[in-house]
């Protein structure tokens, strides 16, 4: 057993340290760092750096222009992005539609649509859930009716995040109501330009704009825009499932958020001492420290296994789980160490305002809120430990 | 005799100010005004003064007809339950004041003048020991407070600030100090307000005991209005459990959620019972000690409430659309006002030997 980086991995993890610092654009890095939302052009223009690198698609295989990293590699470069507070690159096309069309798609699909995901002509989002479909993804209702080589498509999806910036839209859709819910989904491809479409935005709990409702009134849809097979959708969406869980731990983000709160508790005093020197709050720290410590180490033992296997096994479901607990956490006491100055509402607060707090912290009890949608949304934290209660505990 | 009703004026008082804001100021309405300048209702403001809302909160030598801790809790227990943005918290703590200075407050209970009261600094969020703010011979004040709830709008300050090593309150006129107000994440004005040399009058030399019974009164308020936002959010997330299907069955047959919603309940029982046991004690010789009690489970349980109910209630309840998500940004802010869960716990741990 060795938990040290072999000189190889070592040599990789100051390449894109240099790579970031040299390419990530201060604007966007103090973006990140302060919480306030990256516009579309900040998300853009990480696209577009990102990909002149070869450095955007990292879970693509190498024939399709993927950089070949081994899992480990993957986890230095996502740990060094979060270090350095670049951006998440936007998933719905690289890391979700990506790797679908590599293995359902058909050689025209891969050859019109993958490019343009990597050069960012094409913003996808996804459209998976509906008002009464979340947790019971398969019981969606979106209607997609074969009427000559087009599908008519009529209903709703909701939760669409960033679909504002969007202009297209993967879906699953009804295609058929016979037999199992799951046997009669299929996954489609949708312009949201199309006539019969819709968006409208949904505010959430902090008042910021990032998930919106989308409305389908006989939107029709080419039926080569069909991946896979007509009803075979539902083997899709699970594929694409098992392929969202690099990074499901969140591990860099909460070593960000654990830097973050230990800056705010040396700033922020109670008279005259520092709040890092309240013995009540320092135990909440180093509380949540040990765990992020352990979670490392059971992330990295995980990729190994996936590596070993060949595909990540239901105990990721675990990492998802106890990440999101572990970051709620470190968010919850970004929040409370900030005390009364965690409460002005940003919306208000102009320019010259921002002096309540110590910098880059007037969002951070918008980001506490905002972030409860960790433990709900790609499987709610339920509904993972359904999964584990299944397939590990075999319950 | 042991009796845990409500007086039947404490009844009546409870019944007109629920009936009132389930008819004039609901959700809706407060969601409205809560996030907007002034951060709340001018015109209910006075309806409610002219309901006697207010007056409950004073004793009858300052002209109100209530002022004891239970009379407080029924006051803010209802709004609470509304969700209710007006400015009480600070018309409480500014009556408790100028109580213990003999100053006429019948403009204040009618609700036509505004005083906010000013002690937390940068520095010095929750406890007195740490103020900074100074006044000189002349009383004219110097300093930076913060989080002056009410402060957007106030027509007077009570100020805590040092003379020497005496802790005394002051008055001062808003226009004669720099304000800068702003709004809360969780609806509602404060203020940040400095002072620099700026002319005040002295309400009371040796302010400590004053300063400390309306700090007692004001996290009184809080817990009953945390336990109010409690009930209601507990309520409709059982009622959302019940009527939410996936799986082709309400999610509340989920024997996992059923477990945690009773969590939910026991946990609102015992921070009731605190808050009566803190409000049957104010203006006792443990007040402080039982006030910081409540306020630490306030501050532990109304997390858990505020945090289950939206886990529980899956996308729903993180839209601004949702009451359930405005309940819960309050509910976890109450923590961050008049000293959160850690400071009064550490309260309670100075005083485990005096119990
Ligand atoms: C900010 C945000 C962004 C999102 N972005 C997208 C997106 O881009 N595209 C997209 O398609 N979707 C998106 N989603 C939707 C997300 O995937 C769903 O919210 C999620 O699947 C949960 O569904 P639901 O909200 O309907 O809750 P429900 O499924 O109604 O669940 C309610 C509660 O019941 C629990 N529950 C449900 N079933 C069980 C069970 N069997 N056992 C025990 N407990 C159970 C849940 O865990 C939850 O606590 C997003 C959601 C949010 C909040």
């Amino acid at each position: 057993m060795d938990l040290n980086y072999s000189a190889t991995e070592l040599a990789f993890q100051s390449e894109v340290r240099s790579f970031l610092a040299d390419n990530l654009p201060n604007h966007i890095a103090s973006a990140v760092r302060n919480g306030d939302g990256l516009t579309k052009a900040m998300m853009d223009e990480w696209h577009r750096v990102l990909n002149k690198k070869g450095w955007l698609a990292t879970t693509w295989p190498k024939e399709f222009g993927g950089p070949g990293w081994t899992p480990v590699q993957k986890h230095i470069f996502e740990e060094e992005n979060c270090r350095a507070y670049a951006p998440r690159v936007v998933p719905f096309g690289v890391n979700m539609l990506g790797p679908v069309l590599h293995k359902f798609g058909t050689k025209e699909q891969q050859d019109t649509i993958l490019p343009r995901i990597l050069s960012g002509e094409d913003w996808w989002c996804q459209g998976y859930s509906e008002p009464g479909a979340g947790s019971d993804l398969a019981s969606l209702k979106t209607q997609a009716e074969r009427v000559g080589d087009h599908y008519v498509i009529n209903g709703q999806k909701t939760w669409t995040t960033l679909g504002q910036h969007a202009n297209k839209i993967f879906c699953l859709v009804r295609t058929s109501t016979e037999g199992k819910p799951q046997q009669g989904i299929s996954f489609v491809l949708v312009d949201l330009d199309t006539p019969g479409i819709e968006i409208r935005p949904i505010r959430l709990i902090e008042g910021g704009h990032e998930v919106n409702e989308v409305f389908f009134t006989d939107v029709q849809v080419p039926v080569a825009n069909l991946v896979g097979e007509e009803n075979k959708g539902w083997t899709i969406a699970k594929y694409l499932l098992s392929h969202e869980r690099t990074g499901i731990a969140g591990v860099g983000f909460s070593m960000q958020t654990l830097e973050e709160v230990k800056t705010i508790a040396t700033k922020i005093k109670r008279g005259t001492k520092r709040l890092i020197d309240d013995p009540l709050f320092a135990a909440r720290l180093a509380e949540v420290e040990i765990d992020l410590e352990a979670m490392k180490i059971t992330n990295l033992r995980m990729l190994f296994r996936a590596q070993e296997r060949g595909a990540p096994g239901p105990e990721t479901s675990i990492l998802k789980i106890k990440g999101t607990v572990i970051n709620q956490e470190l968010r919850d006491l970004a929040r409370r160490a900030l005390g009364p100055l965690a409460a002005p509402f940003p919306g208000h607060l102009g320019e010259g305002n921002i002096l309540f707090g110590p910098p880059d912290t007037a969002f951070n009890a918008a980001r506490y809120f905002n972030n409860r949608k960790t433990s709900i949304f790609g499987g709610s934290n339920e509904i993972q430990r359904n999964i584990l209660t299944k397939t590990i505990l075999e319950l | 005799m042991m009796d845990f009703n409500l007086t039947e004026d404490r009844r009546m008082l409870s019944d007109t100010l629920t009936r009132y804001l389930a008819e004039q100021y609901q959700i809706e309405h407060r969601n409205s005004v809560a996030y907007e300048s002034p951060f709340h209702d001018p015109s209910k403001w006075t309806e409610m003064a002219e309901l006697g809302i207010f007056s409950a909160l004073a004793n009858e030598a300052d002209g109100g007809f209530g002022g004891a801790g239970p009379d407080i809790a029924v006051v803010f227990e209802a709004l609470g339950n509304a969700l209710n943005c007006e400015p009480a918290l600070p018309l409480l703590m500014s009556s408790r004041l100028l109580s213990a200075a003999r100053q006429d407050q019948a403009t204040l209970l009618e609700g036509t003048a505004h005083y906010a009261v000013a002690i937390a600094e940068p520095d010095a969020p929750y406890d007195l020991l740490d103020i900074t703010a100074t006044a000189n011979d002349d009383h004219r004040l110097s300093g930076r407070k913060t989080s002056v709830y009410g402060g957007n709008i106030a027509d007077y300050f009570l100020v805590a600030a040092k003379a020497g090593d005496c802790l005394n309150l002051y008055q001062v006129q808003a226009a004669d100090a720099e304000v800068i107000p702003y709004g809360l994440i969780d609806g509602g004005g404060a203020a940040e307000v400095l002072f620099d040399n700026t002319k005040a009058k002295l309400l009371i030399k040796n302010a400590q005991s004053a300063l400390e019974d309306a700090l007692d009164a004001g996290i009184i308020a809080l817990c009953s209005e945390a336990v109010g936002m409690m009930d209601v959010t507990y309520q409709i997330t059982v009622n959302y459990l019940k009527q939410r299907k996936q799986f082709g069955r309400p999610i509340g047959s989920f024997q996992v959620l059923q477990h945690r919603a009773v969590d939910m309940l026991t946990e609102i029982e015992q921070s009731r019972s605190i808050t009566i046991k803190a409000a049957s004690e104010l203006k006792g010789p443990n007040a402080s000690r039982y006030a910081s009690m409540a306020k630490n489970m306030i501050g532990r349980s109304a997390r858990l409430i505020a945090e289950e109910a939206i886990q529980m209630h899956g996308g729903i309840a993180m839209t601004w659309e949702y009451a359930i998500s405005h309940y819960a940004k309050r509910l976890i802010m109450i923590d961050h006002q008049l000293g959160d869960t850690d400071f009064h716990l550490n309260r309670v741990i100075g005083m485990l030997n005096t119990a």
